[in-house]
């Protein structure tokens, strides 16, 4: 059984700071894996490492069984990941269609882009996937007239169009409403039942317990433990949570290696 | 929300027009267009002799493009965020390599080829010293500006010198003669150059690309554009339009001075600011450029041409700025 993707062992400093310190890491196909962790504990720099904009001081990244080097963005992107960002990756002055096809428009051999199709594209998932149903929002809307809840919409389903297989979402929830919460959800849900795999941060552990097949828990830069869901209730993960802020670490309560389903 | 399989066939995207959104989508352009058809009558009823005649027209067309078309990259350097202040110092070095070239083959090809490619040079190294050393564009240019213009001054030891043996060659017609002994080629050049810049910026992925690192470089970056390379490319293309500029601004008059592309640095910039490209980034027009760099251009000949002294012009070119950045501004909170 290979694993979508793992990371063996990957450090990363920032000058003095070390953010993570031999991190072990697995995705599996057509898992759900929340990521949990106080503000800090290296969260988003492990996500940003698996997308390719972070690279990893030492460690090693595998895709598929595969050991990939120099990771970036482009080629992350084209192993088949897709990131919603915790900023969104936004260019609020720039219209709905080209925040869609940020940094990879359609476009030929030359270069030269494909603006009708672009426009073409972004009018169908605007109006069947993210619900903007009003006039006033066309493909050539600048994002900056949008809500927060409809900037994250943009956000969510770009990452989908390009129909990737490993989704990552960092704090998708921030700012939504209850209703658009609960869309994301299910949307969430929807990317386990088309067989790929997600990596979901959230603060709110509602949130990743409901939807995770498996959660791990960041501290202070390494991996503190992780819990597949369906061995542990709610409250004891939120027991575990609190023990591990206040003494940071679990008491040998967890599980390792396979975790499939 | 859903996954991308259960997206079907739908109703084919058409785009409606109407004014308003018409309106919002172009706000600066068409704000810029006003100034200047005012600009325009008010020249054409106070001087009606001098603005009805076909000559101060080609007057214009002769003396504009010299800064006009390095406006064109510039206003890419700007919606990119950055600032560029090296380039009147390109055009020189750009000419003495020119005329060094020509010293030691002969050819006024192989010149004009030498000095396209000292501009190439030193334009990408203004991008490497702002991408690799991260330091600020405006900076970094106040810096190369001084060293081209030194390396100018050195090069040539101050002399001016004749360049009369470039009207023999085919270049001379091609940059700067006269179609039908009145349109000036250097007029064409700037079309050209307008409307290669514009497909650049609106058309190709290079130009979506500029757009969105002046917008939101962290977003860009996230996203996998290549902001560093992005932006020596646009350092790249100021320094052989300069060049370029320099040799056309040369062969004009025949004549070189070490001085060349002194007081064409804030009509340029002026050119970008007053076509509306935001000194933030992100946003920005060729043709707003194009139109500011005919505003500016026309001014002191106008200002003449309706009574008053030349002590005026820069007076009025000062009103004209700020009225009109004033007004960009406004427009651009207004029309969101």
């Amino acid at each position: 059984m290979t694993y979508r993707i793992e990371l063996k062992n990957v450090s990363k400093s920032f000058g003095e700071v070390q953010a993570l310190r031999g991190v072990d890491f697995q995705l599996g196909q057509n898992e759900v894996v929340g990521l949990l962790g106080d503000n800090g504990a290296g969260k988003s720099t492990l996500i940003k490492i698996l997308t390719g904009y972070h690279q990893p001081t030492t460690g090693e990244i595998y895709f598929n069984g595969k050991k990939v080097d120099n990771l970036t963005v482009p080629k992350a992107r084209r192993l088949g990941v897709e990131t919603v960002y915790q900023e969104r990756a936004l260019a609020e002055l720039q219209t709905l269609w080209r925040n869609i096809f940020l940094g990879r428009e359609l476009s030929n051999f030359l270069g030269v882009m494909d603006i009708k199709r672009m426009k073409e594209e972004t009018y169908h998932l605007m109006t069947q996937s993210m619900g903007f149903t009003s006039s006033a929002v066309t493909p050539d809307s600048p994002i900056q007239t949008f809500s927060g809840g409809e900037k994250q919409g943009v956000a969510i389903v770009r990452a989908l169009y390009f129909d990737a297989d490993i989704i990552v979402l960092d704090e998708p929830t921030m700012g939504l409403s209850l209703k658009e919460t609960r869309k994301l959800l299910n949307f969430v849900h929807g990317i386990r039942a088309a067989g790929k795999s997600a990596v979901f941060i959230d603060h709110n552990i509602f949130h990743v317990y409901s939807v995770a097949d498996r959660v791990v828990v960041i501290d202070r830069g390494q991996v503190a433990g992780e819990f597949r869901c369906a061995d542990i209730t709610l409250d004891d993960l939120m027991d575990k949570m609190y023990q591990i802020a206040e003494t940071g670490s679990f008491d040998g309560d967890t599980i390792q290696g396979d975790s499939q389903q | 929300m859903s996954t991308m399989s259960e997206i079907e066939a739908v109703q084919p995207y058409e785009e409606h027009f109407s004014l308003a959104k018409f309106a919002r989508a172009n706000g600066t352009q068409l704000g810029i267009l006003c100034v200047f058809i005012l600009l325009w009558t008010i020249f054409i009823v106070s001087a009606p002799d001098t603005f009805l005649s076909p000559q101060i027209y080609y007057a214009f067309m002769s003396t504009i493009p010299f800064f006009a078309i390095m406006a064109m990259p510039l206003t890419v350097a700007v919606i990119a965020g950055e600032m560029d202040l090296s380039f009147t110092s390109i055009m020189a070095i750009g000419m003495v390599a020119f005329i060094m070239a020509h010293n030691a083959t002969n050819s006024v090809l192989l010149a004009f080829v030498a000095a396209l490619l000292t501009g190439l040079f030193a334009g990408f190294m203004n991008g490497v010293i702002v991408v690799q050393f991260g330091i600020p564009s405006l900076v970094a240019t106040i810096g190369t500006q001084f060293f081209w213009r030194g390396a100018v001054l050195v090069l040539s030891e101050g002399r001016s010198g004749s360049l009369i043996y470039t009207e023999n060659s085919l270049l001379h017609p091609i940059l700067v003669g006269k179609i039908g002994g009145v349109f000036p080629m250097q007029m064409v050049w700037l079309l050209i150059i307008t409307i290669g810049i514009w497909a650049l910026l609106n058309r190709h992925r290079f130009g979506a690309h500029v757009y969105l690192i002046g917008d939101n470089e962290n977003s860009a970056r996230l996203m996998g554009v290549n902001a560093g390379r992005v932006r020596i490319i646009v350092f790249s293309l100021i320094g052989i339009i300069s060049a370029f500029a320099g040799v056309v601004a040369s062969l004009h008059v025949t004549y070189f001075w070490p001085s060349l592309g002194d007081g064409y640095l804030l009509r340029t910039l002026a050119s970008v600011f007053l076509g509306g490209t935001s000194v933030f980034g992100g946003t920005g027009t060729i043709l707003g450029t194009f139109i500011g760099s005919f505003i500016i251009g026309a001014i002191e000949a106008a200002t003449v041409a309706i009574g008053l002294t030349g002590f005026w012009t820069q007076l009025i070119y000062g009103l004209i700025i700020v009225a009109s950045v004033t007004m960009h501004s406004y427009l651009r909170r207004s029309l969101k």
